[in-house]
């Protein structure tokens, strides 16, 4: 094991957990923000307790995810310096454009919110956690910026050993990273959408607390909806966006190996990397890939074979990683259709509420299988085309030390998923404090 | 002209949150002292309770601003003090996290557990930035590849523990008059006087510093250089003779101001010293980080100047307005709020 590989593992693991607390966030504030809107417009205590209860849930999360995240930013520098050298001007100014325009808005107005119940004016107290919200999501927009500059470089001119700004306006309009941001930001949403489902239909199915979790319910639903139709349909353009800018990983993506004109889409492949070939390719759909790739159908869609062997992300990985995306993708929309018809009488579908709470991993998992499409499907560069992942890592640190910190990171990163998972089930299935009356 | 500007501001970004921050970390640090009981110990989390997220930024924002308009020296300097600041990362996120979690189970073990990860949390992190600004005051020994040729121990020096120190003293005497200010009765009776205490020790340390800075370091010769910057030593030392002042006077919030101010003032006078190295080698001053060869360029300079001379006086501001807001004494009331810590 050497620095590199120590370093890669690291940075994935604790982007992993970090992206675990990291969507329900973004997705579940503006739920809550928007269950306090209800409450202050009608005055029922209904969605008071439903902004506390969800709000609960949100704040497990929130803590995890911002501590999780000072340990990405510091990892830049500590372990990927030549990376920091050479991209800081692009790349640092974007975090630290975060930090300044976000992440102080965010952390600062959810202590207030937290705090505020009986200190501020319901109204107030309501603009508190819409500004988390908006907060939290233009956080999202900066840091997405930066890892679309690493996925597709604009913006930027060769200065004396390193990249260099050359215009901001290409920077935050790349369409690449916009298509992510959308990507990210709808997955989000479809994550905390199914949270909510999945617990609101837990307890209507145990028949407690049934008009509140009916209410969450209805809530969610058309959100939830919306939002798997919008993954799946933007996702597709995504996919060509990948076509356009990094062919190599929608190669990668589909294990495509030779060039050709009307290229198939076959349902099921099996890949064998090892001689750069499939081993079995069935169920084609003639010129489906061409057509989806370039919206074409006799477009040419590069195989892996006519790029060089030195460029080739892990075809394995990033191929499994996005079938399997894809195929929960578009689960998704059926269930939240589903959902949408029966909003209204849940109670009437035992079998839909019986299926929801096992639905709540799954948003995790996609969500996290498209991020190895995104970073695995991007080897061997850490900045697409410019900069090789091999040549961004600290020279002046030694396996020890990364092999020790990879170690605390595990054991404390471990830790704190177990008590992320146990405090969001126990506050989850324990449901709303009882209405008070005040 | 703008390296210089990024310097100044990269100076304040860190100092500030020093003087924010630090009280919260020096209500960690002095937990073990001054509670006795669940309730001194609830009035002490829930004294840094609205603020410590939004305080715990500016770290992030100091982060950032070194990646940003210094990369070079953010990545020398981060990936040169790796193992301490791996350390200080463990420690910030058990501290994060303690006042989240601490209230989340109804058990004895639980809550001593988060306790002793909020106390640890605290100590550390204080320790640990000292050790790592005296070192960057003082130099490390960077080679002409600019990599680090010292280790963990190398920066346990004479000079590096007495910053360690100092900070662990300055901050647990911000935190105890940031508790007077929020508490009542025996706890805040106890603050003060934890308070009192720890201004003797800021004031040994603080001479015992400047006196270490004047053998160890050449902190002193741009001030040497230029005499009328020692306007900045005011800054130290008349927060330090305020915040005693106003401690005597019963003044809580002014004492704590004024120590805020002290922080504030100690950092900027390294800072102001260290100018224009950002980390200076110990092995030779011609391998040291400069603003000279690790600045961005000009572009991202006036991009993050006009982002940061917007934002940042917001974020002075509506951070103010939370803590005039939240800034009243816990009570019982408080303590039975449901979302209280």
């Amino acid at each position: 094991m050497d620095v590199l590989l120590l370093s890669r593992l690291q940075f994935a693991m604790t982007t992993f957990v970090h992206f675990i607390f990291v969507p329900l966030t973004l997705g579940l504030s503006l739920l809550v923000a928007y269950m306090e809107f209800k409450f202050v417009r009608s005055g029922d205590e209904t969605y008071r307790r439903m902004a506390k209860f969800w709000g609960k849930l949100f704040l497990i999360n929130f803590a995890l995810g911002a501590v999780t995240g000072i340990a990405l930013e510091f990892q830049f520098g500590t372990n990927w310096s030549r990376y920091s050298a050479y991209v800081g001007d692009i790349f640092g100014s974007l975090l630290a454009i975060e930090a300044t325009l976000a992440f102080f808005l965010e952390s600062t107005f959810l202590g207030v919110w937290i705090f505020g119940w009986k200190k501020l004016s319901p109204k107030m107290h309501n603009a508190a956690i819409w500004l988390v919200a908006l907060a939290a999501n233009l956080s999202a927009f900066w840091i997405i910026m930066a890892n679309g500059w690493m996925q597709n470089p604009v913006g930027y001119v060769f200065g004396e050993g390193r990249a260099e700004l050359g215009s901001f306006m290409a920077l935050i309009s790349n369409e690449f990273a916009w298509h992510q941001f959308i990507h990210v930001l709808s997955a989000s949403y479809v994550l905390s959408g199914f949270f909510v489902l999945g617990i609101s239909a837990y307890h209507i199915a145990k028949g407690s607390n049934v008009d509140f979790f009916k209410k969450s319910f209805r809530i969610a639903a058309p959100f939830t909806l919306i939002f798997a139709i919008v993954v799946v349909v933007q996702g597709h353009s995504h996919g060509a966006t990948v076509a356009k800018y990094q062919p190599e990983k929608l190669a990668a993506m589909e294990s495509h190996w030779e060039t050709r004109t009307q290229a198939p889409q076959y349902l099921l492949v099996i890949p064998d990397p090892s001689n750069q070939r499939n081993r079995l390719e069935l169920f084609p759909i003639p010129g489906g890939l061409s057509l989806l790739a370039y919206h074409d159908f006799n477009a040419a869609v590069k195989g892996l074979n006519d790029f060089p062997r030195d460029d080739h992300p892990p075809v394995m990985t990033t191929f499994l990683s996005f079938r399997t995306m894809v195929g929960l993708g578009f689960l998704f929309p059926i269930l939240a259709a589903w959902v949408w018809f029966r909003r209204k009488v849940p109670e009437d579908s035992p079998g839909l509420l019986k299926i929801l709470p096992w639905i709540i991993p799954l948003p995790y998992v996609a969500i996290q299988l498209g991020w190895i499409v995104a970073e695995m499907g991007r080897q061997p560069w850490i900045v697409y085309g410019m900069m090789r992942t091999s040549e961004a890592v600290s020279p002046g640190i030694t396996t020890a030390q990364v092999a020790g910190s990879l170690a605390g990171f595990m054991a404390i990163y471990g830790l704190l998923v177990a008590l992320c998972v146990f405090l969001l089930s126990k506050y989850g299935r324990k449901g709303p404090e009882p209405a008070v009356q005040e | 002209m703008l390296e210089t500007t990024w310097f100044l501001l990269w100076g304040i970004l860190w100092a500030v949150y020093f003087a924010l921050d630090g009280y919260d970390l020096g209500l960690g640090m002095n937990m073990p002292f001054l509670a006795q009981g669940e309730t001194d110990k609830r009035v002490i989390y829930n004294a840094a309770g609205p603020f410590w997220d939004g305080n715990q930024v500016w770290l992030i924002t100091a982060g950032g601003v070194t990646f940003a308009a210094f990369p070079a020296t953010y990545a020398v300097l981060f990936s040169s003090l790796y193992t301490p600041l791996l350390l200080l990362l463990f420690a910030l996120i058990f501290r994060g996290v303690s006042y989240e979690f601490r209230r989340k189970v109804d058990s004895d073990s639980w809550r001593k557990f988060w306790d002793g990860c909020n106390v640890l949390g605290s100590f550390l992190p204080a320790l640990l930035f000292g050790v790592a600004f005296a070192n960057i005051f003082m130099g490390i020994p960077l080679n002409a590849q600019q990599i680090n040729e010292g280790n963990l121990l190398t920066l346990l020096n004479p000079y590096g523990l007495a910053g360690g120190v100092l900070f662990v003293v300055m901050f647990s005497m911000h935190g105890s008059l940031w508790l007077a200010v929020k508490s009542s009765g025996e706890l805040e009776k106890r603050a003060t006087s934890l308070a009192r205490k720890m201004w003797v020790a800021v004031l040994v340390m603080v001479v015992v510093f400047l006196g270490l800075s004047l053998l160890y370091t050449s902190l002193f010769d741009n001030y040497l250089n230029n005499p009328a910057l020692f306007i900045v030593l005011l800054l130290p030392v008349t927060g330090l003779v305020l915040t005693r002042k106003y401690l005597d006077n019963g003044e809580q919030w002014k004492a704590w101001a004024s120590s805020a101010a002290g922080i504030i003032g100690v950092t900027l006078f390294g800072v102001i010293g260290l100018f224009p190295k950002l980390l200076p080698s110990t092995i030779d001053p011609a391998y040291s980080m400069t603003i000279a060869n690790s600045a961005s360029s000009t572009l991202t300079l006036q991009i993050m100047l006009g982002v940061a001379l917007t934002f940042v006086p917001l974020v002075i501001a509506y951070q103010a307005w939370v803590h005039i807001r939240f800034g009243h004494k816990i009570t019982q009331e408080d303590l039975e709020y449901e979302e209280a810590y």
